[in-house]
């Protein structure tokens, strides 16, 4: 039996697992898919956000401003890609230009007091390449961009280095409460902890009523994203965000850690209502191209390297859903959105800290391992392709497979001997970038092919 | 690595660099060619680089008929054809180096990473032969599901040939043109079962005469004025939605596998990583019939320029190319003379540079791409607006295929007035 059970392997689950894998307990994560940061984690625009936006006073405000702290320090010590690039609130309408004081006040509010207005000629002078018509802007200079998909591998790793387990492929279907543990029902078998951990995602209201609560219901929105080509990348160093409620309907366009850029999300109308509908529509990705040529124009000479949908828990909440029910030895952390990258790490230093008021002892471990160090999918920084000791020392880091995103040989390798290694072509491709280059496999989707199933054979 | 014959010395940092005369980006049909006609005509070293394992570049796993006859006077498959202009490299004395990645320019050398450490290749001239890929399905804006038996045409061929993967259920097969019917041969051969063609246009662009020669054309019906806008499916395909591209009406194709043929981009990341002239309709470098682009001492050839010809007008390239290589080591000139510019409904035409020094064009014909069918074609030349050449071509303009015009369309060109335009009557 498990002393805690943590339900859902997103980049929150896995940041609560890590959490609780530093007490002297022990901790199995249950997820329902094959991987770790397989749902929402890995769609959305890898904004690392310091929570200027958000509403006043609200936990989710909270957790942002110090999940961003905390993710920071996290990504130097582990080697998540990450960059400042800041960003630029950009201002199109009278209306906008007028609502961005306002916006000033409430990041200031919101503990985050170094926005800064921009005039029309700054706002140009930090974009060079934005489209005709800005009238002003505010700048929000610790707003940086972030691998989500390391972000996630990063906790589950170090959980696991700290002696997490992690269970793939289990679907928690029901849950039995007896005094002294809890059984989680799922479609291949039971599970038997102390304490269940709720970080489910898009299934955590679901489970929530399993426990007999009916305290928040989430309505999942698709969003919608374009990636462009790395060429495209030159036109944008700092990430452009709509103003809130603006003429822009949500639209950020944002550099990428990967050398991209990025534009979404566009988001449905209607709400969807099948839980796995990443499909994009032609709809969706018109709307983001015509967002797109407004924003940055020289950007639509560029090709699209890639679409995809995400979908996001929006719940019917005005805020996040945190709560622990010792009686039940249960814990809830759910309707937690868009914003779940960046909090993750607070959310899950919350959870303990309400565990520890609920009397559970939350004094962690001597002699925890080490922050893992993770492989760098980063363009900033050094990759083992271009870095001669790195090929001196091993030769297969400069036999690359994966050309337009120079993956090599040697990184496909580590990544299936890591302590959270991929189980298919998808997860090889968070895990070291293969295939999400220009050519999307057209040269080396045979090659990446046949060392998964290769891999597969040996496991 | 080390061995100094083949002229690598460690220059510090871990960095090696390569001396060569020529430098060659591409084992392909034109960088093999333009190799094996440098090589021992020049007085140091020819190397031709290349980031996949084995030289040859696409035709190593196009495995049917169709190449060979144009450059070699011969009439073979295409990893045999591949095999051979390796080998008269080789045997010629060019330097094949395989495995190693060019990533960019170090001033006017070039920077690659391979398994013997990362490499600066410093030459006389470079010249980039990079070809070509199909665009995936993202770039096509065709949306829906991510899920698996979604494929480009080289994918698939690079699966069935080089790996001996086998398919089952049904495909359809995006584009008809050369590639669309090369990879319905190669599903069917792989164990699929082609069920439709698909093509944007009014009629199928000719299918070329190999898939009639084994009646392996049987059965596959073309929907023309159709365009796949949707994938379905959430793991693995279900089917693709297909629009009438006249009525608008759309309907549902039960299928296992997508094959997305042609729709062809060059793989021009060094061409605009060295900053050269763009031509917006290839997306390749400009050049002119010498091959030069607007940077002195760097050329590009082959399918980089004008995707996609076949194999073998490739080959040819290479063998002019050679020529003006050739030339600019004994007396550098820069590229200079008019533009010639594609008008409707052409794409792109090449060259795009009429060079007063330049001599006969490759097998003497202007290259171009036209999105529309023209049965009946009129070429128009004009240069400031007048009109210098009007002739009827006796071929149909065809999309999804090269079209090409005899040079003697541009005798009456002046080389030192302004542009050229070309279209049609």
């Amino acid at each position: 039996m498990y002393d805690f059970a943590v339900i859902g392997g997103g980049v929150v689950g896995c940041a609560i697992a890590r959490e609780l894998a530093a007490l002297d307990a022990s901790v199995v994560l249950v997820e329902a898919r094959g991987d770790v940061g397989d749902g929402p984690s890995k769609a959305g625009t890898g904004v690392l956000q310091t929570g200027f936006d958000a509403i006043a006073d609200s936990l989710e405000g909270r957790l942002v401003a110090r999940g961003h702290l905390l993710l920071t320090d996290f990504a130097e010590r582990t080697g998540i890609p990450i960059e400042r690039t800041g960003a630029v609130v950009v201002a199109w309408t009278a209306d906008e230009l007028a609502e961005l004081p306002r916006l000033a006040e409430q990041a200031a509010r919101n503990g985050y007091p170094h926005t800064r207005p921009l005039d029309v000629r700054e706002v140009y002078s930090a974009l060079p390449a934005l489209g005709w018509g800005a009238l002003g802007g505010l700048a929000v200079p610790d707003e940086s961009i972030i691998c989500p998909w390391t972000t996630t591998l990063a906790l589950a790793t170090d959980a696991v280095h700290r002696g997490a387990e992690l269970v793939f492929d289990h679907r928690v279907e029901g849950v039995d409460v007896a005094p002294g543990h809890t059984l989680l029902r799922t479609n291949a078998g039971a599970i038997a902890c102390r304490w269940v951990v709720n970080a489910a995602g898009l299934g955590a209201d679901l489970i929530d009523q399993f426990f007999g609560h009916d305290r928040f219901r989430l309505r999942p929105r698709r969003g919608e994203f374009v990636v462009f080509d790395e060429f495209a990348r030159q036109l944008v160093d700092t990430i452009v965000l709509p103003v809130p409620g603006g003429s822009g309907a949500g639209v950020v366009v944002a550099p990428t850690v990967h050398g991209n850029v990025l534009v979404g999300p566009a988001i449905g109308a209607g709400d969807v209502t099948n839980r796995a509908d990443t499909d994009t529509t032609a709809e969706g990705i018109d709307a983001l191209l015509d967002r797109a040529a407004a924003v940055l124009p020289q950007v639509v000479h560029e090709e699209i390297t890639a679409t995809f949908a995400g979908l996001q828990a929006s719940s019917d909440q005005p805020d996040v859903t945190i709560a622990v029910h010792p009686e039940q030895r249960y814990v809830v952390a759910g309707g937690i959105g868009a914003t779940g990258l960046t909090a993750a790490m607070a959310i899950a230093e919350h959870v303990v800290g309400l565990l520890g008021e609920a009397g559970v002892d939350v004094t962690a471990r001597q002699g925890l391992p080490a922050a893992p160090t993770m492989a760098n999918l980063g363009g900033a920084g050094r990759r083992t392709h271009s870095d001669s000791g790195s090929i001196a020392l091993d030769p297969s880091y400069g036999d690359l497979v994966c050309f337009c995103e120079r993956v090599s040989a040697g990184d496909i390798r580590d990544a299936f001997e890591s302590a959270v290694p991929p189980r298919d072509v998808d997860g090889l491709r968070r895990r070291t970038r293969a295939m999400n280059g220009r050519c999307q496999g057209f040269y080396c989707a045979a090659e990446i092919a046949r060392r998964v199933t290769e891999r597969g054979r040996e496991s | 690595m080390t061995d100094t014959a083949a002229g690598v010395f460690d220059v510090g940092d871990g960095r090696r660099e390569l001396r060569a005369t020529v430098a060659i980006v591409g084992a392909g049909p034109a960088g093999l060619t333009a190799a094996r006609h440098l090589a021992g005509q020049v007085p140091g070293r020819v190397v031709v680089l290349d980031r996949e394992h084995r030289a040859g570049g696409v035709p190593r796993y196009c495995d049917h008929l169709g190449y060979g006859r144009r450059d070699l006077g011969r009439f073979t498959t295409g990893p045999k054809y591949a095999a051979r202009l390796n080998e008269l490299a080789v045997r010629a004395g060019a330097l094949v180096r395989t495995g190693v990645t060019v990533t960019g320019w170090d001033g006017a050398g070039l920077r690659a990473t391979s398994p013997d450490g990362l490499l600066t290749i410093r030459a006389d001239a470079v010249l980039l032969a990079t070809g070509a890929r199909e665009r995936p399905r993202s770039a096509r804006r065709v949306y829906g599901s991510r899920p698996d038996g979604v494929l480009t045409g080289g994918t698939l061929q690079q699966l069935v040939h080089l790996q001996g993967k086998r398919f089952s259920g049904r495909a359809v097969v995006v584009g008809a043109e050369q590639v669309g019917w090369s990879a319905a041969a190669t599903l069917r051969a792989a164990g699929a079962e082609p069920v439709a063609l698909t093509s944007v246009h009014a009629q199928p662009e000719s299918p070329p005469p190999w898939t009639a020669v084994g009646g392996r054309r049987g059965g596959i019906p073309v929907q023309t004025r159709t365009r796949v806008i949707r994938l379905l499916g959430h793991d693995r395909l279900t089917g693709v939605e297909v629009q009438d591209l006249d009525s608008g009406e759309r309907r549902v194709v039960p299928c296992e596998l997508v094959v997305f043929t042609a729709d062809w981009i060059p793989e021009h990341e060094l061409a605009r990583t060295a900053g050269l002239s763009m031509d917006p309709g290839s997306l390749g470098p400009v050049t002119d019939a010498s091959f030069r682009t607007s940077r002195p001492g760097v050329f590009a050839a082959g399918n980089l320029v004008h995707p996609v010809e076949v194999a073998d007008v490739a080959a040819l390239d290479g063998r002019a190319a050679a020529r003006a290589i050739l030339r600019h080591l004994q007396e550098p000139v820069a590229s200079a003379g008019p533009r010639l510019i594609a008008e409707e409904p052409f794409r792109w035409v090449w060259p795009q540079v009429m060079a007063a020094d330049d001599g006969p064009l490759s097998r003497d014909r202007l290259l171009l791409w036209s999105d529309r069918h023209v049965r009946f074609p009129v070429v128009e030349v004009r240069q400031g607006g007048e009109l210098v050449s009007r002739r009827r071509v006796a071929w149909p303009v065809s999309p999804g295929r090269v079209f090409r015009v005899p040079s003697t369309h541009l005798d009456r060109v002046r080389p030192r007035d302004g542009d050229i335009h070309i279209g049609l009557g």
